[in-house]
């Protein structure tokens, strides 16, 4: 049977779990009254329809789907100094490809991704540990962990400048006690980008950690009764039981990482500083510098929209082919039920 | 090997929970209570090096905010003595005072909760329509549009801004309260949400209001919308989020400083105050601690809600 999923499917019940009883067809046949009926409402509805969906609708196009349109024509043009565009192909293509700026900020971009990305197994741990038995105090530490996650990224930055000071940052005069000269940790060219990575993933563990607990949550206990009856110790049940079980949570926590990541720029841009007309003041502006900074730089300051424009097309197809890998990855280690 | 034998009997197939089947769970045998409590006792004690580890990443995280509020309090000089003093000698308050003196504070205050306000409001009416129209009532092109949305949905943020910008400076409302809130009331992000919330709603109550004569709009408002609080409170809290601690849209629509969120304010504010930290930390305190004290108030319904929905962005 085609599965209606207006009615049926809203139910709750999954499609494949629905036999063909005597006592469905019962239903079934309250369902083919129930469908004439809605089909005498169903001209009238239609007009409901429409009117309940045109202003979402309207709005998204107007602001969102057409836009999308405009940016990747516009990755075509020229921008003239008074406005208005000139067709010229592919050469915004071609320029960039060409222009170290980019490729340096991809670099960039890719860097902190991975480096979030090495969050995950942190976030993994903290939640394993509070999804222990008779694990007390959890909704405070949960409360704790979460706190960075709904911090503005804008006041963040400027709270990890002032520890990674290199003169009188806190982190420093910490480093100093156990003997250590510390770097000018956001403005050094060689530690810039692991400075800011590792903001980037003390304002991300928390946020991973809630949805892997949840992905915990769900593991039914029995698995675990089942496991250590066979005789799995604790450390055969994590990777033989946990680890499979949680392999979706994990593949769907890394996949919204990489997005974030890849368009990461409040965190960074304020923890640089300004990029002002006669160049930026950080010495490490550059090695820091992400592909949405370099996409905000041309276009709103530089006034070279189309070139902006480009950036970010190239941006997208980026984030697609990343999520479109990873989704081609899972087959060799997510595990689904 | 054995594992098949004992795990397979209770495994539902697919994963899914058995639906309407037979309760999978076995009742668990009671231990006698003195026997529990010993085990309790014990499980308490072997617990301990998850607290040490837990505490430790706990104060990490907490560390930076933490002393983020103790700088916001001292003088320009103590911030910058070299052994660091922990508690501030004497707390100067002027620190706060020195921000409402560099920036419009009051202004980009006010910014910023009537654009998350308008931006919230908005989005939970409009998506919630959206989203019910999708769930629920069928009409020709349905299936079109809502392949609209998902586009949308898929396509990061950057990709609209330069368009918008553009309709903003075309309408001539570049600098104004409509530039901050418009485009961030509509959201495909929220629709999607809010139908897969509609659609896990069991259907009787509302096709009973339909034979009983209601049009659909009544049966949206009077018992889908009551029905979906939860998926509303988390889209609300989303989209509460995101408003307050928006930057790039702010930075590029409202460049007037009495125009901007707060956001952009504690970027001028950078500019002017680079090394004053105290300063800063007062600022970027004020401009937090509204969403700190909301999260606190309602966590478990922030988490709950974050964690639903994969946050956007």
């Amino acid at each position: 049977m085609s599965p209606e999923t207006e009615t049926a499917g809203a139910k709750g019940a999954p499609p494949p779990v629905i036999p063909v009883t005597p006592v469905t067809s019962v239903t079934a046949l309250d369902e083919r009254q129930l469908r004439r009926r809605e089909r005498k409402f169903h001209n009238r509805d239609k007009w409901w329809g429409y009117a309940l969906i045109a202003p979402a609708g309207l709005g998204l196009a107007v602001f969102y789907l057409w836009p999308v349109l405009q940016t990747l024509y516009y990755s075509f043009t020229e921008w003239g100094p008074f406005g208005g565009t000139t067709w010229i192909g592919i050469e915004n293509y071609r320029t960039l490809v060409s222009d170290p700026e980019v490729w340096q900020s991809l670099g960039n971009t890719l860097f902190y991704t991975v480096l979030v990305l090495l969050g995950i197994p942190v976030a993994m741990v903290l939640a394993v540990l509070l999804n222990l038995k008779g694990m007390r105090g959890t909704g405070f530490y949960r409360t704790l962990y979460f706190l960075p996650v709904v911090t503005m990224p804008a006041a963040v930055a400027v709270v990890w400048r002032w520890l990674y000071n290199g003169d009188i940052g806190i982190i420093n005069e910490a480093l100093a006690k156990i003997g250590i000269d510390g770097a000018y940790w956001v403005s050094d060219p060689s530690t810039v980008r692991f400075a800011v990575a590792a903001v980037g993933v003390w304002m991300t563990v928390g946020y991973n950690m809630i949805l892997l607990l949840a992905g915990l949550q769900g593991i039914p206990q029995d698995y675990y009764e089942a496991a250590s009856l066979d005789g799995a110790g604790r450390v055969r049940q994590f990777f033989s039981v946990t680890l499979p079980l949680l392999s979706p949570t994990l593949f769907f926590t890394t996949v919204l990482s990489v997005i974030q990541s890849l368009q990461v720029f409040d965190l960074i841009y304020m923890i640089l500083g300004a990029n002002t007309a006669v160049g930026p003041t950080n010495p490490a502006y550059s090695e820091g510098q992400t592909v949405v900074m370099l996409f905000f730089q041309k276009s709103f300051y530089d006034n070279q929209r189309a070139y902006g424009a480009a950036i970010v097309c190239v941006l997208f197809v980026l984030i697609m082919a990343l999520t479109a890998l990873q989704f081609r990855l899972q087959k060799r280690w997510v595990h689904y039920g | 090997m054995a594992e098949t034998t004992t795990a397979q009997p209770t495994r539902p197939a697919g994963g899914h929970p058995a639906p309407g089947g037979p309760a999978s769970e076995r009742p668990a045998a009671e231990p006698p209570a003195a026997k529990r409590r010993v085990r309790r006792a014990s499980r308490q004690g072997r617990l301990w090096p998850a607290h040490v580890l837990l505490s430790l990443g706990a104060v990490v995280t907490v560390f930076p905010l933490l002393w983020q509020v103790l700088t916001s309090f001292k003088s320009f000089g103590e911030s910058t003595r070299v052994p660091p003093t922990i508690w501030p000698e004497h707390w100067q308050w002027s620190n706060f005072s020195t921000v409402f003196d560099s920036i419009p504070f009051g202004d980009q205050f006010v910014n910023t909760v009537l654009m998350t306000l308008i931006r919230t409001v908005a989005q939970l009416l409009l998506c919630s329509m959206a989203a019910y129209a999708f769930a629920r009532i069928r009409f020709p092109g349905r299936g079109a549009i809502f392949l609209g949305f998902l586009a949308v949905l898929m396509v990061p943020s950057q990709l609209f801004l330069l368009p918008q910008y553009q309709i903003m400076q075309d309408l001539g409302w570049l600098n104004s309260l409509q530039a901050l809130s418009v485009p961030g009331m509509f959201s495909a992000f929220g629709t999607f949400l809010l139908r897969q919330f509609f659609l896990g709603l069991p259907g009787e109550l509302e096709e009973a209001a339909r034979l009983d004569g209601a049009n659909p709009f009544t049966v949206y408002w009077r018992i889908a919308l009551p029905l979906a609080r939860p998926g509303l409170l988390a889209l609300g809290i989303l989209t509460f989020l995101w408003s307050w601690n928006d930057l790039m849209w702010p930075l590029v629509v409202n460049t007037d400083p009495a125009q901007m969120p707060l956001s952009a304010g504690l970027a001028s504010l950078q500019g002017s105050h680079m090394t004053d930290y105290p300063v800063l930390m007062a600022g970027s305190l004020l401009a937090t601690l509204p969403v700190i004290v909301v999260f606190v108030a309602m966590q478990r319904h922030f988490i709950q809600g974050i964690a639903f929905s994969g946050m956007k962005g």
